[in-house]
């Protein structure tokens, strides 16, 4: 046994002391910091609530909250039932599917500076292939991330494009754990296709989607780098997301304590989604 | 098959194909515009394929951009931080899957809940610590915070979970340490997890862009998203020209994805935790 704990001491801190010093350390200084006023530079204040009490009266909080959400709305939808339609008609192999499932990926592999600066370009309000498109057409296009209504479903197209992949290799893979056998039965019992789908596919694959929807929320509340490089949070702060804000008021304004304040309700926003999901998978998630 | 089975069915990969194209028309699109001069990519209605094409775009973001420092630079935090966070979750993994020792509950539970903390909650307190330690603006201050990977461990504790019993018993008998047994058993048996969280790690390091952001400030020391990123101009940007830059960027991604297709869709699917 003794023998044991040094082997697993020499085991284990290799990756233990990175985690105390790159982890848990400056998790316990955010915590601090959120109690404190500081730019960085000039000696430390301890403001106590402070932080918090002006997060919740004032509206920049509550703004990036917001845009977060109606990123979520905009995005969620669509790329579930873009990657489920994916999924379902590449589900069975015909000549060419293994390259369409290669090309949806893709954009999954690619950084996001690729993608925000090619989304960037291809709505270009002047020049760009999407508002060329519609000038063919006679339609005078929208002036997409230059614009506070278009920024947004501008971020979010390309947010839909790079995701859609993953969504459909999630949802793929739950569709082929369904055993061919429960679909073959219904439709021998006269079961039409439509009914198959809804009555036996969709409701089988709720694994898959509870997945889907969990990993969107955990990863929508810390969306940084499309909003960074597409818009830069503007115009008219109409795309300002909580990192965002996090950063700017780090780096940009010096308030590096109001900053920790906002991580530490980011980083709430993200327990009460893992709980509510540990929760909720046992009610109404339907394993087969 | 009926009629209107079949027609559904060429309407089904009709749509798919409209979406494949979807997808891959914007990396043509890329090509296209880099090779065009300034007057044709921003032309109405659009040329597709560049009638006059030019390599100057090419020519203008080497010479904006030191790429070849960009690669360098992103390929040795890469690998050293993949190869760093591989092993060290390995070796964790497998002290918590195959050991027994005081305290191992409690220490797996701290790696559990550290799995919660994304980048983006302490990236204020990390730029301070890494100001304190004077690692802002280098490539070991850039690579340090991101070998901790609790995923990592707890990824590969659920691998070595799955060794059989006896081959280590066996081991065991034969006197074999710890070490000897990780060394000649564990790993080489646990090679389909190892390459999986390889990818990813390497991956999640070759595309990070928010901590860089924060910690690199000289362009001598940028990755390739950060020189990516200051390709656009304050007031107007030089589309041909990024367009240039994000193609000789995206073409070893390409390549690296091809080659390794199945092994890359695999381990998103296996470990997908990481979106």
């Amino acid at each position: 046994m003794k023998r044991n704990a040094r082997v697993a001491s020499a085991l284990i801190a290799p990756s233990f002391i990175p985690l105390i010093a790159f982890l848990i350390l400056p998790m316990i200084a955010a915590v601090c910091l959120s109690f404190a006023s500081w730019d960085l530079l000039s000696p430390i204040q301890w403001i106590g609530l402070g932080n918090f009490k002006e997060l919740f009266t004032h509206s920049i909080f509550y703004k990036s909250l917001f845009h977060s959400l109606v990123f979520i709305a905009g995005y969620l939808p669509l790329v579930y039932f873009l990657g489920l339609a994916a999924a379902l008609g590449l589900n069975k192999k015909f000549r060419g599917s293994s390259f369409l499932r290669a090309a949806y990926f893709l954009p999954v592999v690619t950084s996001w500076v690729i993608v925000s600066l090619l989304w960037k370009w291809i709505l270009n309000p002047n020049g760009g292939i999407v508002n060329s498109f519609l000038h063919v057409l006679g339609i005078q296009g929208p002036g997409w991330w230059t614009s506070p209504t278009w920024a947004m479903p501008s971020v979010i197209i390309a947010s839909v494009w790079k995701d859609m992949g993953y969504v459909m290799l999630i949802l793929l893979s739950g569709l082929q754990s369904i055993p061919p056998e429960y679909q073959e039965a219904a439709a021998m019992d006269g079961a039409s296709k439509r009914q198959i789908l809804f009555k036996i596919t969709l409701p089988l694959l709720t694994p898959a989607t509870f997945f889907v929807i969990v990993i969107s929320l955990i990863n929508n509340f810390q969306v940084f780098d499309q909003i960074y490089l597409m818009t830069g949070g503007g115009p008219d702060g109409s795309t300002s997301v909580l990192v965002q804000q996090i950063v700017k008021n780090a780096f940009d304004y010096g308030r590096s304590g109001f900053a920790a304040a906002m991580s530490m309700m980011l980083f709430i926003i993200l327990l009460a989604i893992t709980l509510i999901q540990i929760r909720l998978q046992k009610r109404w998630v339907n394993y087969a | 098959m009926r009629k209107s089975g079949l027609r559904g069915s060429y309407l089904t990969k009709g749509l798919l194909i409209l979406g494949g194209i979807v997808m891959i028309f914007p990396f043509f699109w890329m090509v296209s515009s880099s090779l065009k001069n300034t007057a044709e990519a921003f032309a109405t209605p659009p040329t597709l394929i560049p009638k006059a094409a030019t390599l100057d775009n090419y020519r203008h973001v080497m010479t904006n951009l030191d790429l070849p420092r960009l690669f360098f630079n992103s390929i040795s935090v890469s690998v050293t931080v993949t190869v760093i966070q591989v092993l060290t979750s390995a070796m964790a993994g497998y002290a918590f899957a195959r050991l027994h020792f005081r305290g191992k509950k409690f220490l797996f539970l701290v790696y559990l809940m550290t799995m919660m903390v994304p980048m983006q909650v302490i990236i204020v307190p990390l730029f301070i610590e890494m100001r304190q330690l004077h690692l802002l603006d280098s490539l070991l201050g850039l690579g340090l915070p991101m070998v901790v990977s609790a995923f990592g461990v707890f990824f590969m504790r659920q691998a070595m979970t799955g060794i059989p019993m006896e081959i280590e018993e066996a081991a065991l008998l034969d006197g074999a340490s710890h070490i000897r047994i990780f060394r000649s058993i564990a790993l080489p048996l646990t090679i389909p997890a190892l390459s999986a969280l390889t990818i990813l790690a390497f991956m999640s390091v070759w595309n990070a862009f928010l901590w860089p952001l924060v910690e690199i400030f000289s362009p001598e020391k940028m990755t390739l998203p950060l020189g990516l990123a200051n390709l656009q101009g304050e007031h107007s940007t030089d589309w041909p020209m990024v367009m240039a830059g994000t193609t000789l960027a995206v073409i070893p991604v390409i390549l690296v994805y091809v080659g390794f297709q199945k092994h890359i869709t695999q381990s998103f699917l296996t470990a997908g935790l990481k979106g």
